[in-house]
């Protein structure tokens, strides 16, 4: 379910040019077709521009199935549009618009599976270099990101338990008794961890820490602090001590 | 410019963009009163960062959600994600969550001396669903290129479960701030 779909699922494909190509360069002949795209008025034009899209599908190692399952989420959303803007104004504007869209979506989608996760990760930190003077440290974004990656898995599976937990108390229906301690879980686990990263003070002050350090704190240090950070009971609403 | 965000601020902005992604993996109830639209847990997200860590780290947390969508990872309800939700006409909902926690986080500083359910409930209105809707129907509008009007008609099926969840988000900051305050500074 969180599967990155940038490596896991693809992981033993072979990796065609368009993975390799620099994140930087697909983002920006995204951003060039884009435009271009909302330049064209004919939608037989539109759908001759699905070609290309097609071509770049098979290049990367993919087929018109793959194309077919990134639209899918979609696919009710456009065939309203379709609709609407058939009976309203046009079936010509119509179709335009929905293979605007589609094409958009599926360019865009191919940057998602042909990137690993990481490398667009990496590809964010260093675009944001040039905001160092605003105040913004890249390493803390960077930080950010592999904090919320390593910590979706630990809260989607709290929200499982406790689903689980108030069910068998027949409260499984009941949103209040799923969110709040789901949320106050939450905050105990994020004292924990910020606890577990202060007291290596590895982070402390302005200066991003090296590469080396970094991994350290994002692969080992918030794994063993995440095991130290054991799940509050659900007791714990009654006021808590803080710092 | 804004003041410095301590590691502990990072860790709190990574954690509610994870809960956020969490939210997603409950399943969405479908309310017949409600015409049997589904409501999915996730817009409690933003409004829930608001209103428990305050305007400017949960609007962090928001953009660190958009960052985690941009970077391929499927963590919106239904398993979206990638650069292709940007390519969609429902974008503007997606960064609208960003504002959403800023005004929710922003008054619920303002009002956190006196806040109560009815505050947190119309802080979270004002905040989850006006401005999210301020973006998300202009957005849907231009891109589909329909009327604001129309927009906003298909928009509003959505609208009695924002407000089930903003009252939810009430009832959690309320409690929260009594056994777990994150936002004193102001008061």
């Amino acid at each position: 379910m969180i599967a990155a779909p940038g490596h896991g699922r693809d992981s033993g494909r072979p990796r065609s040019p368009l993975h390799r190509l620099a994140p930087g360069v697909k983002l920006l002949a995204l951003a060039v077709s884009g435009t271009g795209l909302v330049l064209i008025g004919d939608w037989r034009v539109m759908a001759a521009a699905l070609v290309p899209v097609l071509l770049l599908y098979l290049a990367a190692g993919y087929g018109p199935r793959e194309m077919l399952r990134q639209l899918r989420p979609l696919m009710w959303l456009l065939v309203i549009l379709l609709v609407a803007q058939g009976l309203m104004e046009s079936w010509a504007l119509g179709v335009l618009i929905v293979l605007r869209i589609a094409i958009l979506v599926l360019m865009a989608a191919l940057i998602t599976l042909t990137t690993p996760t990481e490398v667009l990760i990496e590809t964010i930190e260093r675009l944001l270099t040039p905001f160092r003077r605003f105040g913004v440290n890249p390493a803390k974004v960077g930080l950010a990101f592999s904090l919320a990656l390593r910590f979706i898995p630990v809260i989607s599976d709290q929200a499982r338990q406790i689903r689980e937990a108030q069910a068998a108390r027949g409260l499984g229906r009941n949103p209040i008794a799923l969110a709040l301690p789901l949320i106050i879980r939450t905050l105990k686990m994020a004292a924990d961890v910020a606890d577990a990263i202060e007291a290596r003070s590895l982070y402390d002050g302005d200066e991003p820490p090296d590469d080396r350090v970094r991994a350290r704190v994002v692969s080992t240090e918030t794994r063993t602090s995440c095991l130290n950070a054991s799940a509050p009971e659900t007791s714990s609403i009654s006021p808590s001590s803080r710092r | 410019m804004p003041e410095r965000i301590s590691t502990r601020d990072i860790v709190y902005i990574a954690l509610f963009a994870a809960l956020t992604a969490a939210l997603a993996l409950f399943p969405p109830i479908a309310v017949p009163i409600l015409g049997g639209v589904p409501i999915s847990a996730q817009s409690m997200g933003p409004m829930l960062a608001g209103a428990i860590l305050g305007g400017k780290r949960g609007a962090l947390s928001m953009l660190l959600v958009v960052g985690l969508v941009a970077v391929g990872l499927p963590i919106l309800s239904g398993g979206r994600g990638g650069l292709g939700v940007f390519a969609g006409p429902t974008a503007g909902f997606l960064v609208g969550w960003i504002g959403a926690a800023f005004v929710t986080g922003m008054l619920h500083e303002f009002g956190w001396r006196k806040l109560n359910f009815l505050s947190s409930f119309t802080y979270a209105v004002i905040g989850g669903i006006g401005v999210v809707y301020a973006l998300g129907i202009p957005w849907v509008a231009f891109w589909a290129e329909i009327s604001l009007t129309k927009a906003a008609i298909g928009s509003a099926a959505f609208i009695p479960g924002d407000l089930l969840k903003a009252a939810l988000v009430g009832i959690v900051a309320v409690t929260v701030k009594r056994s777990y305050p994150l936002i004193q500074k102001t008061a």
